[in-house]
């Protein structure tokens, strides 16, 4: 990427400093998962001795200012603007990673925040590249995300917005009244990961079949399949076989 | 509605033909040389609305799209698409293999332009790996190459189908004829003319073959003959102009609205092109200009793609040049631990293989044996987190959201597709205007069903 939209160097400095100097930072590092071995395999005997073993693993930590480069310009501007309409606690955290930035916002100031980047002249968020959604069934508390790519064409930037929702109410404001584009893009989220999203002018299954149960790309939906037999032996569905985790 | 039976229908045979009363009125299906019954079975109904179901198997529907057509006469009154006819599930699948088998999946999504595809969710691995600066610059030269090779031939197929579509049947058969020359590149150069799998996490699978240069610079000067072929035949010709202009009519605060991008975005006169404004792969240090269309309309996007597949021949002949002073040069990351071992060859059967790797890894060191099974059967580690690199597709602003959790398998692609995106404004395009005209609307947007639904 181009120099200018991307101060990647000083940003990646950025993420190794200790955070908790903003208010805004949850400043621990998030654990989403535990692995245990080293081959991923389950229900066998340990013979290459590393079934003891147990790594986390953890998203990328809230970043401390300085972002590095126009990041520090934008979090100023969202800062005082959210700050004038009494969002303080809009943003929860940002975070400055490999020379991109994401904003993650609270459900409820969604729309408000993404109003905010598209209307602001300072900040000009024209263009949204879609909703993709994420499951971390390790996640507590915030176990689905929704993550939103924004594009600024006026100043050439490019930013990212998440927010989360609990498993156990999959519920998030829809920004179709911001973006239309995320029209189609919220309904296929909903359709592949359970993610309702409220005030969504009609939220039905886009790519699945409208009598369809469940919702296929969350990580507790099994990808299917039937063991074939092979010569003898027995090969398992690709998830249920061993594999590297 | 009138329940009462028109005489005509009691002459339909066919089981799977003729009409039946439900609940939403009187439905017909149309198998063809049935119209003297359904036009006179509409006649006492002429008050009431036709909802037409076009596709998901009509041939100008581009693949298996279904539009929903709600018809006063010939006006369309509403348009609304039904997708995912050609979900495969891709992006879970990718979920159960590792880092370098995903460019396996993602390649045989928008199967018009496989190496966008392939490099957007690379570019999106690498940037997590940070070895964005280490892809040597053979690699990253070769993926322009083929890059803008494939933006040819998919704007080929555009222009082709499209034609074909209004009737223009020899702009069909001119189109497919230059893009086979196109996928025969392809072919020489990846050894498949579709589902390359070339560009890997770390650069390219091989090398340019023997003659490749040769021949690409054979194929441009043979495109500079022929291009203006597809000018001449539809630049002025006035059936073609009648057809295309004014339809699917979409200005630049609608195309930001709908977030459309590529052609249709461009074809409003905003020069907006990630190869200029945000590049990768090196863009910024070849010679090319944006180019635009101020008409808002078909005939504008398909100007726009017929002048960038000039641009896109600059972009290959530059490529070639530099690609001809690189021989030898690696086309694959130093880090033996991203990078394959074995650098193949395409044998006279077609397969990869590397004789000189096979003997050493099974007759002279057992332990470049183990580290190549361990790193094709178990693949590398990428560090946790997310990254979003789009690249300027044929079709518009095309990336993926790749998504990890520190494995050797990718916890989450998401790709955004241009086709999808711009599908979305089918029904701005189209309603109001003739039937005849959503199918020229939507051949303007270009979607690729395969890109649709993933």
């Amino acid at each position: 990427m181009s120099g200018e939209t991307s101060p990647g160097g000083q940003a990646g400095e950025a993420g190794q400093v200790p955070s908790g100097t903003l208010p805004a930072q949850p400043g621990e590092q998030r654990v989403v998962a535990e692995r245990h071995g080293l081959f991923g395999a389950r229900g066998t005997g340990d013979t290459s001795g590393f079934g003891g073993l147990v790594t986390t693993v953890a998203l990328p930590r809230p970043s401390a200012r300085p972002y590095g480069g126009w990041f520090d310009e934008v979090a100023d501007v969202l800062e005082r603007r959210t700050g004038e309409q009494g969002l303080e606690h809009a943003v929860l955290g940002v975070v400055v990673d490999r020379g991109e930035i994401t904003f993650h916002v609270r459900r409820e100031d969604l729309v408000a925040v993404l109003r905010l980047l598209r209307d602001d002249p300072a900040l000009r968020f024209e263009l949204s590249s879609g909703v993709s959604a994420v499951h971390l069934p390790g996640d507590a508390g915030r176990e689905l995300h929704a993550v939103y790519h924004l594009l600024s064409m006026t100043h050439n930037r490019r930013i990212r917005v998440e927010t989360t929702a609990p498993d156990a109410d999959p519920h998030v404001p829809s920004t179709v009244s911001v973006y239309p584009t995320h029209d189609w893009h919220e309904r296929e989220a909903y359709d592949m990961f359970g993610l309702v999203f409220d005030g969504h002018p009609a939220l039905t299954r886009i790519l699945m079949p409208d009598d369809w149960p469940g919702h296929p790309q969350r990580k507790d939906y099994p990808l299917g399949g039937i063991p074939v037999e092979y010569k003898g032996g027995t090969v398992p569905p690709p998830d249920q076989r061993r594999s590297y985790s | 509605m009138s329940t009462t039976d028109h005489p005509a229908a009691h002459d339909v045979q066919d089981v799977y033909a003729g009409t039946s009363e439900t609940g939403e009125g009187r439905v017909f299906t149309v198998t063809g040389q049935d119209w003297d019954s359904i036009a006179a079975g509409l006649d006492h109904e002429m008050d009431d609305r036709v909802v037409v179901n076009m596709g998901p198997q009509h041939p100008s529907t581009h693949g298996v799209l279904r539009l929903i057509l709600e018809l006063e006469g010939e006006t369309v009154t509403e348009a609304r698409c039904g997708i995912g006819y050609l979900h495969t599930g891709i992006e879970k699948n990718m979920e159960f293999r590792t880092w370098t088998q995903g460019v396996t999946f993602c390649t045989r999504m928008d199967y018009l332009s496989p190496f966008f595809n392939e490099t957007t969710y690379v570019l999106g691995v690498e940037r997590l790996l940070g070895i964005e600066d280490d892809v040597p610059e053979k690699a990253q030269t070769m993926r322009v190459l083929l890059m803008e090779l494939n933006r040819i031939s998919s704007h080929l197929v555009a222009i082709a189908t499209g034609g074909m579509e209004i009737g223009a049947l020899t702009v069909m058969t001119i189109g497919f004829r230059e893009r086979e020359l196109v996928l025969d590149l392809f072919e020489l150069i990846t050894g498949l003319r579709m589902n390359h799998a070339f560009v890997r996490p770390g650069g390219v699978a091989q090398d340019l073959p023997p003659g490749a240069i040769d021949e690409i610079r054979g194929f441009v000067a043979l495109m500079r003959e022929r291009l203006p072929e597809y000018a001449a035949l539809c630049n002025a010709n006035p059936i073609f102009k009648g057809r295309l202009e004014g339809v699917g009519h979409l200005d630049l605060e609608g195309c930001l609205a709908l977030g459309l991008t590529g052609p249709v975005l461009r074809s409003t006169g905003y020069p907006w092109d990630l190869r200029k404004t945000q590049p990768y792969c090196g863009y910024e240090t070849y010679d090319f200009d944006v180019q635009t269309w101020d008409t808002c309309d078909s005939y504008g996007r398909f100007r726009v793609r017929l002048a960038e597949m000039w641009e896109s021949l600059r972009i290959v002949e530059q490529a070639t040049d530099r690609l001809a002073r690189m021989e030898g040069d690696p086309v694959m990351v130093a880090d033996r631990k991203i990078a394959w071992p074995s650098q193949l060859a395409i044998g006279s059967d077609g397969m990869g293989n590397s004789l000189d790797h096979i003997r050493h890894i099974m007759g002279e060191s057992m332990e470049a044996l183990i580290h190549h099974f361990k790193l094709v059967t178990e693949g590398f580690r990428v560090p946790a987190g997310q990254a979003y690199v789009p690249v300027e597709s044929p079709r518009g602003e095309l990336g993926a959201h790749v998504v990890s959790d520190g494995g050797t398998k990718p916890y989450r692609v998401h790709f955004r597709d241009p086709s999808f995106t711009n599908l979305q404004a089918t029904s701005v395009m189209s309603e109001g205007g003739m039937v005849a005209d959503v199918i020229v609307a939507i051949a303007s947007i270009d979607p690729v069903m395969g890109g649709v639904d993933r």
